[in-house]
């Protein structure tokens, strides 16, 4: 099992888009997938319909009070499950705080889903908090949307910085440019300058396009409701990078589907 | 592509309806739902799947509690499920590519691939081919069922299954459905083909399980439907003409000590030969190996009978089939030995010291090539003229039998003092052995014993079950040690002839030399059932071994 999160310290930069659209394009490539919504706000919950609702709250979960698979919906989409958010989590950093080892913490809680899972995808809270560093620890990947700008410049390097002074296992950064616009020169300046910075880029930019905004009013990811769009495939594009940087190794020969959309 | 761990999913509990009586529904099959918490969201996938259940000829797995289906989705892709009975998941496994071929015909479960399901098959079936015992298309809808989030809460599949003919013997599963092909009637005219019916199941999502059971007990209310009484495999296998366990090699026949011995000879002679028949095409296909022994031990039961019951029998009956009843057990020894050889083969390769397995191996290439041959003798002989008549006149004058005049002697007396003939036959038999006697004195014994064991089985139904069982039991004891002396007699025999026959065949020496040991081996085995049987025979003749078969000589009804 692998563990990607969809990562910045700032917040509306396309995270959540991320993270629900990667998690639906890895289900449909046959893995078994699990998407935690970290988020209080609830929206990736809200996209697939869920509500933002644990039993217990965070304390639960984080405790082990309550077990994680305890609280997983399926979503509407075959080998796709959501760990709902809830708004008890805004408190996660303080129910972390009073664990043992509250850094390895996420990643104990999920090492038991790896017989059920291929891929876990955590959608982030912005901010730099217990929660974040505990993610940090967790994940084997981390997909960060930048948008080019000075200001988001800034929190990547601080957020490099943060991880190399880890010590043990590091995740492997993936930075990608969000609501990118080829229109204006700054971008185009930002998106030039930063590969020389050492950070790994994805090839893949996803540009600011109004499907993506919408999908808040569909409720599904763009990938499934517009797979043919270019939004989906642009995601496709990530998808591809992301899964090798992942080191996935290729999807699992699932059961034939004995059912097909009909015609 | 990696393989998926072979774990049975742990599902939620799904539930199924069907429509009153099972009939099929017009339109989409669905119940009307009238509830503000639900709705149905009308289907957007839909697909054809071949169901087929297989078990062993003599249901081994339905006797175990299993029940495996195999279930085609499209051409090189399969998936088994090993269930309970009350459907709930053993194991599994999904086949692909030139695997997904393999349970299209009878296969022995070694062919599958390494996994929970063959290894849970190979206990249970041990050298029994699987067969479809039924088989169906369904044509399949999904609709959801969601909440008034519109979120789904549960997958509501409406399966529309046809049972098909049941394949014979041997046949193919018919392939996999073609996507769009207009293979069954009941898919593609509207009209429900006879054998159809209707399933609908209700498969909860993960973490809806609540919600889902409040949709279910609103279809459950629905007008027109209720719970599923009946799984599919039972379905499928009413609509062809089969129920579960419907084939036994046991001569279940009930007899009454009062009726006409003849009566009760010809009913017995009749399931004896129903029995032989019903393994009669397992045996020309060759599916396994004991289609052929059920129907040897049917032939051997039956020259028994006419043997040991000629007094009840008109003497023109005896006369003509003693000899056409030879000629069918004698028609089937040369395959089974050859059997035998094959199937105990791996464990006297384990056994050899000296030589290695692969010097053992010409020996196997030549067991296979006899057996072959034997084989298709033994099959021309089942089609010959000679086999017709014999069934179709036999069955005549057994119906005959049954309704003639012959009311002497009466069932229960006539059984008891054929029973007490027997008995002493092989206690006098035995009586005469010695340490010093040639095997062929054994081998009478043993024809002796295997008389008396006929004579208790046949007329079963009369005794007491219990009784009969410590009869039976105390019989076996001695069966079992005079059954190893006589095959290892017979088998290092056969082996000193195949030796002669291979070596004019430039066999290598190492291959005669390994059979060497396995003649050895034999003759280890031989001894010690040699200096086992005194001890055998004594119980045997105790006054407490003869009260368990005179127990019966007088229970008699």
């Amino acid at each position: 099992m692998r563990i990607l999160a969809a990562y910045n310290i700032k917040g509306g930069v396309g995270k959540t888009s991320t993270a629900v659209n990667i998690a639906y394009l890895a289900a449909r490539d046959g893995y078994r997938v699990l998407l935690w919504d970290l988020d209080p706000q609830g929206a990736a919950s809200f996209l697939f319909r869920v509500r933002p609702r644990v039993k217990g709250g965070g304390k639960a979960l984080v405790t082990g009070r309550r077990p994680v698979d305890d609280a997983i919906k399926a979503t509407d989409f075959d080998n796709l499950d959501l760990l709902p958010a809830d708004f008890t989590y805004r408190n996660l950093d303080l129910h972390l705080d009073d664990q043992r080892k509250p850094m390895t913490r996420l990643r104990n809680l999920l090492r038991p889903l790896g017989d059920e899972y291929d891929l876990v995808v955590l959608d982030c809270p912005p901010s730099i908090s217990l929660l974040s560093e505990s993610v940090l620890h967790a994940a084997d990947l981390l997909l960060v949307p930048l948008i080019p700008t000075t200001l988001s410049m800034r929190t990547l390097d601080q957020l490099t910085g943060f991880i190399a002074g880890f010590t043990g296992r590091r995740p492997r950064v993936l930075a990608f440019w969000s609501m990118f616009d080829r229109r204006k020169r700054l971008h185009r300046e930002i998106a030039a300058e930063l590969p020389a910075q050492g950070t790994e880029v994805a090839a893949t930019a996803i540009p600011a396009l109004s499907a993506i905004e919408r999908m808040s009013l569909q409720r599904a990811p763009i990938t499934a409701s517009a797979p043919r769009g270019q939004a989906a495939r642009y995601y496709r594009d990530l998808w591809a990078e992301a899964r090798s940087r992942a080191g996935l190794p290729d999807p699992p020969a699932g059961p034939p589907a004995g059912l097909a959309p009909a015609n | 592509m990696q393989r998926r761990p072979e774990v049975v999913p742990i599902v939620n509990a799904v539930r199924e309806f069907v429509p009153a009586g099972g009939v099929p529904t017009a339109g989409d099959g669905l119940p009307p739902i009238d509830d503000p918490r639900f709705a149905i969201s009308p289907g957007t996938r839909s697909g054809r799947l071949r169901r087929s259940w297989l078990d062993t000829f003599d249901w081994r797995l339905f006797r175990a509690g299993l029940i495996l289906e195999y279930r085609l989705t499209r051409a090189g892709h399969g998936e088994l499920l090993l269930t309970d009975r009350d459907g709930d998941p053993v194991a599994a496994e999904t086949l692909t590519g030139a695997a997904a071929a393999v349970p299209r015909r009878p296969f022995l479960p070694g062919a599958l691939p390494l996994g929970p399901v063959r290894e849970r098959l190979m206990s249970v079936t041990t050298i029994r081919a699987m067969l479809p015992v039924a088989t169906a298309a369904s044509t399949l809808t999904e609709h959801r069922a969601v909440n008034t989030d519109d979120k789904t809460i549960a997958r509501i599949v409406v399966e529309r299954m046809t049972v098909l003919p049941a394949p014979k013997p041997g046949a193919t599963i018919p392939g996999a459905p073609k996507p769009g092909a207009a293979t069954d009637s009941a898919a593609t005219d509207g009209a429900p083909a006879p054998g159809t019916s209707d399933r609908i199941a209700i498969i909860p999502l993960r973490g809806y399980q609540a919600q889902a059971d409040r949709f279910a007990e609103l279809v459950e209310q629905a007008p027109g439907f209720g719970p599923a009484a009946h799984s599919a495999f039972e379905t499928a296998l009413a609509a062809a003409g089969r129920r579960p366990g419907d084939y036994t090699s046991k001569i279940n026949v009930e007899l009454a000590g009062d009726l006409p011995a003849a009566h009760a000879l010809a009913a017995i002679l009749g399931r004896l030969f129903e029995v032989a028949l019903a393994n009669r095409d397992g045996t020309i296909a060759d599916i396994d190996t004991e289609f052929l022994h059920d129907l040897r031990v049917s032939v051997r039961r039956t020259r028994s009978v006419l043997k040991i019951a000629r007094s009840a029998l008109p003497p023109s009956l005896t006369e003509r089939y003693r000899p056409e009843f030879k000629w069918l057990g004698d028609l089937t020894t040369p395959t089974r030995d050859l059997d035998v050889f094959l199937l105990t083969y791996p464990s006297m390769a384990d056994g050899l010291i000296g030589a290695n397995a692969d010097e053992l191996e010409p020996f196997r290439d030549y067991l296979r090539q006899q057996r072959t041959t034997a084989h298709r003798r033994l099959v021309r002989g089942l089609r010959s003229a000679r086999f017709a008549r014999l069934a179709e006149d036999w069955q005549r004058d057994l119906a005959r039998l049954a309704s003639s005049s012959r009311h002497r002697p009466v069932t229960g007396p006539y059984a008891a003092a054929r029973i007490a003939r027997t008995h002493r036959d092989v206690l006098r038999t035995g009586a005469a052995v010695t340490e010093g006697s040639a095997p062929a004195a054994l081998h009478e014994l043993r024809k002796r014993c295997k008389e008396l064991r006929y004579a208790l089985e046949v007329f079963a139904s009369l005794h007491e079950p219990a009784q009969h069982w410590r009869a039976v039991n105390e019989l076996k004891t001695l069966q079992d040690v005079l059954g190893e002396f006589q095959d290892t007699e017979v088998q290092r025999a056969r082996l000193r002839g195949f030796a002669a026959q291979m070596i004019g065949q430039g066999v290598p020496a190492t291959a005669l030399l390994a059979m060497g040991e396995i003649g050895a081996q034999l003759a280890v085995r031989q001894q010690a059932a040699r200096a086992e049987f005194a001890g055998r025979f004594a119980a045997f003749s105790s006054p407490q071994g003869q009260a368990r078969i005179t127990a019966l000589t007088g229970a008699a009804r």
